[in-house]
């Protein structure tokens, strides 16, 4: 007993209590129904399995196909050392995504319908064939990095052989449903705050969804390179910071922009709960990261680098938050609060996701490239080869 | 088929409930005095005081958002007015819920194998030439059914031959696209809850707009991203035969 326990480090401990909570959670959720699980109502049927599980999960895998565009496409070699943790991340998170689509469709044993039913007028319905063929194009994305492990030669060349078709069909999946998670919301005009309403929302989730995958690059190179006392890829790093003030750049200017055509200032500075979370995602989230960014001696340093990323990951959440639950509170006179298993749930698949990347960043080939693929990657066509 | 509709002319509503009772007898739900909207009443009859009643129910807009927004098509509308749900297709996601305009998607939530609930329009009776249960029982006419065209009509007619008594308005004649489902008012609608703020035009079409440019980004997207790549990289190749050519000649020296 006292062996087992000295094993339990903290963090263990805090991931075994999760799992606990989670499970007992399930356990409701799939023997008494939703309705006991959560806090959802007829007013209020999307809620946090929503608003974060899923439009969160999804936009914060996006450094996958970010990364893989900027260098399979644009042929910038130098972030090939990033490549990897963000195909690891993107593939984890879409399968997580799913997982916890299980949890909130009520009938989630009818999740193949989207198969053989069509709905081509709905969002959702292509929202589910994308996120169905990208977990698939992903899956391929990150097979290299297991057939390395497993020393299998043959797939690993055929794999390779594909790549740039790959990047490109999991770039045009990518910006389709990132944006259509946002279009998801393009039919509740009445319903959702003005603040966040616009007709805009498909390309305001496109572009905050880059921005939040290349923060999301930097924050997990950065916890990675703390975990496992390796060297952390500085130099590309702070480049992909650079990257980050330009698209935050762009975001603001877009959405002062659509304020402007909208004529919804007013409701920035009238002192509501709206506004104040308005104010907080775009001051704390948006505006202090490009900031800090910009500033060249913030962005070299791991420290300044990592808050930074890490505002911007809080500002991407925020955001999504607001648009799928504060924003349509208002309207929906509910007053929605999740449920303390709806929150271990959540907690349970993040740190599920969590564990999974330690996991897969210890045993498989994701930050240390084997001392054999660098000798393939000389002899073959270096657009070609996964990372060196 | 005509399609059909119905008139509800709140200045005539006595409160009484009796709608709601029939339509609860009607769909074999269990019976109860409920004033909001749930799996177990498909319509409730809200008492707003000075002896003002609304009704409330599923609009069957002409142009339904339940029906757009179902990813796998598990909401129809007919052709005689109707918008139905087909509880074995469906898949429980809620957005029909999320998106209706008026709230009236309800969901079985204490079920494990829930559905969605709301009314059908008395479907089966349509189809048998009767009219809603509702209507049938509603003592005062305040509720009506008839032809779509003849109820907007009548709904006219009240409005011109006693403008003192309505507000001038025929809700559900425009709101989103229209509805099937009209009410009359003598207290303007959004101090009785009616969503005041919905466009003209049905809802469906924002969505569209985003989703029509699927295929362009598809086709423009792919050649773009297959030509830069092809673009960049050739100067690498490029770059690299060069080198090799090079290297070829300063053996052959
Ligand atoms: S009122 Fe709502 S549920 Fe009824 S047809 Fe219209 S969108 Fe569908
Ligand atoms: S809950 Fe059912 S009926 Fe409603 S949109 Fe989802 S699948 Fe369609």
């Amino acid at each position: 007993m006292k062996k087992l326990l000295g094993q339990l480090t903290f963090w263990r401990a805090v991931l075994v209590m999760l799992l606990g909570l989670g499970l007992y959670a399930t356990y409701v959720r799939f023997t008494q129904g939703l309705g006991a699980a959560t806090n959802l109502s007829d007013q209020f049927p999307w809620g946090l399995w929503i608003g974060f599980d899923i439009l969160c999960g999804v936009g914060l895998a996006a450094g996958g196909f970010t990364l893989c565009a900027i260098v399979y496409i644009f042929n910038i070699q130098a972030y090939k050392a990033v490549i990897r943790p963000a195909v690891l991340t993107a593939f984890l998170g879409y399968l997580l995504v799913i997982f916890a689509l299980l949890y909130d469709l009520g009938r989630p044993e009818r999740i193949w319908h989207a198969i053989v039913m069509w709905n081509p007028s709905s969002v959702m319905f292509e929202v589910a064939w994308c996120v169905m063929l990208y977990t698939t194009v992903l899956a391929l994305e990150f097979s290299p990095i297991l057939f390395e492990k497993l020393g299998w030669e043959r797939p690993l060349r055929i794999v390779r052989a594909i790549t740039v078709p790959l990047v490109i069909v999991g770039v045009l999946l990518s910006t389709l449903h990132q944006s259509s998670l946002g279009s998801l919301y393009l039919i509740v005009p009445e319903k959702l705050h003005p603040l966040w309403y616009s007709s805009l929302l498909p390309v305001f989730f496109f572009v905050s969804a880059i921005g939040a995958g290349c923060a999301m690059v930097i924050f997990e190179s950065f916890m990675s390179s703390r975990a496992f006392k390796r060297e952390i890829e500085m130099p590309q790093l702070a480049q992909l910071g650079r990257v980050l003030v330009v698209i935050l750049m762009i975001y603001t200017v877009m959405k002062l922009q659509d304020l402007a055509d909208r004529r919804a200032w007013v409701h920035v500075v009238t002192p509501t709960l709206e506004a104040m979370l308005y104010w907080a995602e775009m001051g704390l989230g948006v505006l202090l990261p490009m900031i800090l960014l910009a500033r060249p001696h913030v962005r070299r340093h791991p420290t300044g680098l990592f808050c930074s990323a890490l505002l911007v990951v809080l500002g991407f959440v925020l955001n999504r938050m607001n648009v799928s639950i504060t924003g349509m509170e208002a309207w929906a006179r509910a007053g929605y609060f999740p449920s303390w298993m709806e929150i271990a749930v959540t907690m349970m698949i993040v740190a599920l996701g969590i564990t999974a990347f330690a996991l897969a960043a210890r045993h498989l080939p994701v930050f240390s490239p084997t001392a054999r693929e660098e000798k393939t990657t000389m002899t073959e066509s270096p657009h070609l080869a996964w990372a060196e | 088929m005509a399609r059909k509709a119905m008139l509800i002319d709140i200045t005539r509503c006595i409160g009484c409930g009796l709608c709601r009772d029939a339509c609860k007898e009607q769909n074999g739900l269990p019976a109860g005095e409920e004033t909001k909207l749930n799996a177990n009443a498909y319509t409730v009859v809200q008492d707003y005081g000075h002896d003002v009643y609304v009704r409330r129910l599923c609009m069957h807009c002409e142009v339904p958002t339940c029906v757009s927004v179902c990813p796998v098509g598990a909401f129809t509308k007919t052709a005689d007015g109707p918008v139905l749900y087909e509880e074995s297709k469906c898949i429980g996601c809620r957005y029909c819920m999320q998106a209706c305009p008026y709230q009236v998607p309800t969901y079985t939530w204490d079920q494990t194998e829930p559905r969605v609930r709301k009314c059908i329009f008395c479907h089966s009776r349509l189809a048998q030439g009767l009219p809603t249960a509702c209507a049938e029982a509603c003592p005062t006419g305040a509720t009506i059914f008839g032809d779509r065209e003849e109820l907007i009509a009548e709904a006219q007619r009240r409005l011109r031959e006693e403008p003192e008594k309505y507000v001038d308005h025929i809700y559900g004649l425009t709101e989103a696209g229209g509805s099937s489902v009209f009410f009359l008012s003598a207290i303007p609608f959004e101090q009785l809850g009616f969503p005041g703020n919905l466009p003209k035009h049905p809802l469906p079409l924002l969505t569209w707009n985003a989703l029509s440019k699927i295929p362009d980004i598809v086709a423009v997207g792919g050649t773009a991203l297959y030509g830069l790549w092809w673009i960049i990289n050739r100067r690498d190749e490029v770059g690299r035969l060069h080198a090799k050519l090079k290297e070829m000649e300063d053996r052959k020296e």
